[in-house]
């Protein structure tokens, strides 16, 4: 077996609080697709930043064509030859196919205007050659806003392929990708393969892993877990790999008396994003739901809380049919929902805390036309201490907060209106370990006091030790639903992935 | 044994906040107040005269009126260029009805609801069509003035009904003018729907993150149709007064005004990108730059090296927190 073209060794990445790669192992053989498997969260992304150069390491060696090297910033591993297609292409969406493909690295006309004059021509024909190579059938003069997310894909993979890339790696490059796009993409893969590339293929889904690649690497929380050649091994195994984890992290999760229905969707559909979505949820019960990204999971939320369009089917709140089309109509009925995009959508940043904590209720907290001030501060003042919001003082702005206390604020303005079934669309992304244990902790709470809680999760851990009972979802379907008990990390993921291991 | 835990609380408000409150953009601009109006009683016997100050207040109080609801709108991250235009529309149909013999009440209530019918325009087109606000107003900036040109012509209305002077040129009480006390009754009900009442606190909201105020459950489009009336309904008042003042009615009437306007709201601390400023705030910058302009005019500046001054105020002013902000070494906030 020839050697790695390109290795990482003992590379280690810490953050703030976080140990995001820990003295991890990586290699790279040309002509080889290696398969980068692990969790949400197992330091996948982190790795493509280090070898990509857009993140320095804190400690160990990269190993290029047998000589270390140190990139300092993407250019240095840009003209290495190493090249990744991320899950996020950055590209423009206002300019054409052939200008993204090349942006920054464009064809200069020769003679003395070469700093200044593009050569267009080349530029087009050069794309169109890329362009059919990956078998991409399209104009490189189009306008990049007018092609499908699949479509634009392929402009990003042929955007890292107009490099002469000694190394592709490409980050989860289906996840946005049609049936038959997929395909199309395999055949790319291995045709880079017969060209003596090095892969990485990072990715989610099983059934990718045993069709392309070669050999495998796995990850768990920022650690290197174990590798070797995809032929010795099997899915059970590297599930097992991935997800087998020191069950030292202990989940609050209290036993808690289940009560009525509270909400009812039945066949709940959207022209794009999901289909037949029917579930119930109880009082004082937490509702698992897991699925990857794209499954359409935060789609159905939104739909339930009234800000996605073009939906139908029917919501059922205490056996009450509701119609809901703004968040102000699942506000009125007790439904609300701490989004994802938390800073986008959670909170406004540049109001002081308990400005935000009112915001849904301001007409509640209005005499005579004039905001009642005191009342206000006393109800911010009491759902932030409930929730042990750690602030200078309850006028500061939210933005002073870190992510943790942020996400409290957004809990605390949801818990002062009183809802009946709050929607917790991943409540601990990108917040510190203590936060994380306030929010859990709190959720147990919640349900205790009579509450109904959905909660949206791609962390299998949070979800198998939260959940009363688990929802799983795949490409806008749910594909399971398993009571607490039967739930096991290997049983979720499979059929989170569709896989093939039978429940 | 009770064990007596001191759990650390929260206070509601730092004092370093209250302070900062008080030293924000108001001070300073009090203290450029403060520093004109010293300087223009050294430089002119007569700017101290209260007839001549009162005279003064002509010059911005209809102008300012519209800056009030604007700074609301800017704030809601939104901006009406059309505000002259609708002052021309309004204009023009209050002189056509008065032409044809209406009385007082039916030309004041002319104006004012053809200026909120522009504004619902305004509105609807910003929020049905999701086109961008200044683009909406560059495009009825041009519509409402045409429609003036059209109607008008070459024409000079000047039939209006006695009395209907009184608007512009009347006095309430001594040096007070009608249009003063106007000013002075909308700059308190706009402070009190600002910073006092659910509409101003979704103002806020809304244009420092709009997404989130939706999510929120603030029906965030029918707020900014509300405040496309409401501006397109101040400069209907505007042009009553306008009109009265001047007496006639004619299409290019208050040409360019919105400049000064949007001007008036950017001195007074409102963030063109949108998310804070106060009433007060623009309040002052309206007394600041009627100073300014009063005073040049005592000591005989001709107009055009006014508009230059004023220019190069405007730039200083607003760049002033920013050179501060570097000067201390903290990173400007630039977007």
């Amino acid at each position: 077996m020839n050697d790695a073209i390109f290795s990482l060794k003992k590379v280690s990445k810490v953050f703030p609080g976080v140990k995001a790669l820990d003295e991890v192992d990586l290699h790279l053989y040309p002509g080889q697709v290696t398969a980068l498997i692990g969790e949400n969260g197992a330091g996948k992304s982190t790795l493509v930043k280090t070898m990509t150069g857009i993140y320095q390491p804190d400690g160990g060696e990269i190993i290029f064509d047998g000589k270390p090297v140190y990139f300092h910033s993407p250019h240095d591993s840009h003209a290495l030859g190493i090249t990744a297609i991320h899950q996020e292409t950055v590209l423009f969406d206002d300019l054409t196919v052939a200008e993204n493909i090349f942006l920054g690295n464009y064809p200069m006309k020769k003679g003395p205007m070469t700093k200044f004059s593009i050569d267009w021509p080349t530029m087009v024909a050069r794309s169109q050659e890329i362009l059919s190579s990956i078998n991409a059938h399209m104009d490189p003069n189009q306008i990049l806003r007018e092609l499908s997310i699949g479509q634009k894909h392929m402009v990003g993979i042929a955007r890292a392929l107009s490099v002469d890339a000694k190394v592709v790696i490409l980050d989860e490059p289906t996840a946005a990708l049609s049936h038959h796009e997929i395909h199309e993409l395999y055949d790319l893969v291995n045709n880079l393969k017969q060209k003596g590339k090095a892969i990485l293929f990072i990715t989610h889904k099983f059934d990718e892993v045993f069709i392309l690649a070669d050999r495998y690497t796995v990850f768990r929380d920022g650690c290197f877990v174990g590798e070797g050649f995809i032929k010795d091994t099997n899915e059970t195994q590297l599930v097992e790999m991935m997800v087998a984890r020191s069950i030292d992290e202990t989940y609050p999760k209290k036993t808690v008396e289940i009560g009525e229905t509270l909400l009812e969707v039945s066949n709940l559909c959207h022209t794009t994003e999901f289909a037949n979505i029917s579930f119930s949820l109880k009082k004082g019960e937490i509702l698992g739901v897991y699925g990857l990204v794209g499954s359409g999971r935060t789609e159905v939320m939104q739909a339930l809380f009234g800000t996605a369009r073009h939906v139908t089917g029917s919501i059922k709140m205490n056996g009450k049919e509701v119609t809901i089309h703004s968040p102000r109509d699942a506000i009125d009925h007790g439904i609300v929902y701490v989004p994802e995009e938390r800073q986008k959508q959670g909170i406004v940043l540049e109001l002081p805390i308990v400005q935000n904590v009112s915001l849904p209720q301001m007409e509640r907290l209005t005499k005579h036309g004039q905001i009642d001030e005191e009342n206000e501060m006393s109800l911010a003042r009491q759902y932030c201490e409930r929730l042990q919001v750690k602030a200078s003082s309850w006028q500061e702005k939210v933005m002073n907060l870190s992510g943790g206390n942020q996400q409290k604020v957004v809990i605390a303005k949801w818990l002062a209106t009183n809802p009946k079934v709050i929607i917790l669309d991943e409540p601990t992304k990108g917040i510190d370990i203590g936060s994380k244990a306030a929010v859990h902790e709190f959720m147990s709470e919640l349900v205790d006091s009579g509450l109904a809680v959905i909660m949206v999760s791609s962390e299998l851990p949070e979800i198998l030790g939260m959940s009363d009972r688990i929802l799983v979802m795949n490409e806008g379907l749910i594909v399971g639903e398993l009571a607490r008990e039967e739930a096991t990390p290997e049983k979720v993921v499979s059929l989170a992935t569709g896989g093939t291991v039978t429940c | 044994m009770d064990t007596i835990i001191k759990k650390p609380t929260t206070p509601d408000a730092l004092l370093t906040n209250r302070l900062q409150k008080f030293f924000r953009w108001e001070m300073f601009l009090i203290i450029l107040v403060a520093l004109v109006f010293v300087m223009n009683s050294y430089l002119s016997p007569y700017f101290l005269d209260p007839w001549n100050l009162s005279d003064a207040t002509f010059n911005f109080t209809e102008k300012a009126l519209i800056a009030l609801p604007m700074a609301m709108l800017i704030i809601a991250k939104e901006i009406d260029i059309s505000v002259a235009a609708i002052i021309s529309l309004s204009s023009t149909l209050m002189g056509l009805v008065a032409q044809l013999g209406a009385p007082i009440y039916l030309v004041v209530l002319m104006g004012i609801l053809v200026g909120a019918a522009c504004g619902l325009v305004n509105g609807v087109l910003v929020t049905q069509f999701k086109i961008p606000s200044i683009v909406v107003t560059i495009g009825t900036m041009s519509l409402f003035r045409g429609i003036s040109y059209i109607l008008l012509g070459d024409q000079v209305i000047r039939e209006y009904p006695e009395g209907f002077d009184f608007f512009g040129q009347g006095y309430v009480y001594w040096v007070f003018s009608f249009e003063l006390v106007l000013f002075v009754v909308f700059a308190l009900g706009f402070y009190w729907l600002l910073h006092r009442t659910t509409f101003g606190r979704y103002t806020f909201a809304i244009g420092n993150n709009p997404t989130a105020s939706y999510y929120s459950g603030i029906k965030v489009d029918k707020h900014r149709l509300i405040l496309f009336t409401l501006v397109g309904l101040m400069s209907g008042v505007a042009a009553v007064l306008l009109t009265s003042r001047l007496g006639s009615t004619r299409p290019s009437i208050a040409m360019g005004w919105e400049l000064s306007i949007i001007t008036m709201v950017v001195l007074g601390g409102v963030s063109i990108l949108g998310g804070s400023g106060t009433i007060g705030g623009v309040v002052l910058a309206v007394i600041l730059m009627g100073l300014v302009t009063f005073g040049m005019g005592l000591l005989n500046i001709p107009g055009i090296v006014m508009t230059i001054i004023v220019g190069l105020m405007l730039i200083s002013v607003v760049s002033l927190p920013v050179l501060i902000s570097l000067y201390k070494g903290k990173k400007a906030k630039v977007l």
